[in-house]
């Protein structure tokens, strides 16, 4: 008797421990979703990145559309160069817009990606030529403060 | 001078005391790994250890990990919302529950509820001489008694570090979704986006790992070790508890620092 019941009970241990492993990866680290889906890379030059990491979201109208892959510095034209690997699902023209975006005033930092009007569509390897570089909110608050301070001298 | 000539040597005595018994529980992990054999082929043995300090903790863990996660959800809503940030509830409870205090409040009990009993366990076989009569009958007593137990822990304890993790985490959102009206699918998108199946959840049972393997010999090298007296088997369980505890916490510093991406 003794030992059947050992061996039931560590069998259900075994089993809850084995669930519990699943159900981590499963729905509380959503494996299902990612991975699976292939990619095809792209390049976008930038003058300023601000703060975009690497894996940022890349949207588009904003869905998810793919990640960033890698951002590294071109030492010869002193620029930004991101690569965004996108689902072979979603497929953009040539002449489509990269920007840089934040989701709110302090949320994350993504790309953002407008459709363009060409008849071809961007394949592999090819490169974004219209970005829009990200907004620093230091340089615009003392944009806005030399300004102002320029206003007040014109007036006396 | 004869008073400082004392501290001096009691202070020498003591370093070379706790260098001896550091060598002897690693001789005496070598010898658990050398002896192992046994608990695999009769599996029967580890099996009823694995009942007596995995399945018996489970209650206390599966609790606990529910309060765990409950409070961690009201804290995180308290501090959350005057940010306006209470959507992220779901990650808080999650990557600390999943990364940090899985791992580390499991090892905690499991130390004072396995761990203790363990010691007592082979310190009682040792005080009423079962271990000696053990080798009498040419029956190894690290590979009968001490080996099984220490498998019994390592296996435990990742399984023991997942389940608390999912209490946590339920709980969590009992509290998150029940109590404070936040919507089920933010709590777990924001949660699925957040959390890495690799970075945070991997690395967290890896840790459970390395915790049970040293809980483990710490509970059976004290019990081991222990003086074959009533006084001597209370005072290993003692040491046990605290040795396990303070070894549980640095060594989580130490992983954290390497499993941590800096810069990603």
């Amino acid at each position: 008797m003794e030992r059947k019941t050992y061996d039931l009970w560590v069998g259900i241990f075994v089993i809850v421990g084995f669930l519990a492993l699943l159900f981590l990866a499963l729905q509380v680290g959503g494996f299902s979703e990612e991975r699976s889906t292939k990619t095809y890379s792209v390049e976008a030059r930038f003058e300023n990145i601000g703060g975009l990491k690497m894996k940022a979201p890349v949207k588009s109208n904003g869905v998810l559309v793919g990640r960033v892959d890698d951002i590294h510095f071109d030492n010869k034209k002193f620029q930004a160069v991101v690569t965004l690997a996108l689902d072979t699902r979603y497929q953009f023209p040539k002449d489509t817009t990269a920007s840089i975006l934040t989701s709110g005033l302090l949320g994350e930092v993504f790309i953002g990606v407008d459709a363009g009007g060409d008849e071809k569509n961007l394949v592999q390897g090819d490169n974004i030529k219209i970005t829009q570089s990200a907004v620093v909110l230091e340089r615009l608050i003392s944009q806005f403060m030399f300004t102002k301070a320029s206003e007040g001298t014109d007036k006396k | 001078m004869q008073k400082i000539l004392n501290i001096i040597r009691g202070l020498g005595f003591r370093t070379i005391e706790t260098l001896w018994r550091f060598g002897a529980m690693v001789r005496f992990s070598g010898l658990i790994l050398l002896h192992s054999g046994m608990s695999f082929r009769r599996i029967s043995l580890t099996i009823r250890e694995i009942y007596f300090s995995g399945v018996m903790s489970l209650v206390i863990i599966m609790v606990s990990g529910m309060f765990v996660g409950m409070v961690l959800s009201l804290q995180g809503y308290d501090t959350l919302q005057k940010y306006g940030a209470q959507e992220q509830m779901g990650v808080l409870t999650a990557l600390s529950l999943v990364r940090e205090l899985g791992p580390v409040v499991t090892g905690l009990l499991f130390a004072s509820r396995a761990g203790s009993a363990i010691t007592a366990g082979i310190g009682l076989m040792k005080a009423t001489e079962q271990l000696k009569a053990m080798d009498m009958m040419a029956v190894d007593p690290i590979a009968r008694v001490v080996a099984p137990r220490f498998w019994a822990g390592v296996v435990s304890m990742p399984f023991l570090a997942a389940l608390f993790s999912v209490c946590g985490i339920l709980g969590g959102y009992l509290v998150a979704v029940l109590l404070t009206g936040i919507d089920s699918g933010v709590f777990w998108g924001n949660m699925q986006s957040a959390v890495d199946v690799r970075y945070d959840i991997l690395n967290g049972v890896i840790k459970s790992f390395i915790f049970g393997i040293a809980i483990s010999i710490i509970a059976t090298f004290e019990g081991f070790d222990a003086e074959p007296t009533a006084e001597g088997v209370s005072a290993a369980t003692t040491r046990t508890v605290v040795t396990a505890a303070l070894s549980v916490l640095a060594l989580d510093l130490m992983l954290t620092a390497f499993m941590l991406r800096t810069s990603s």
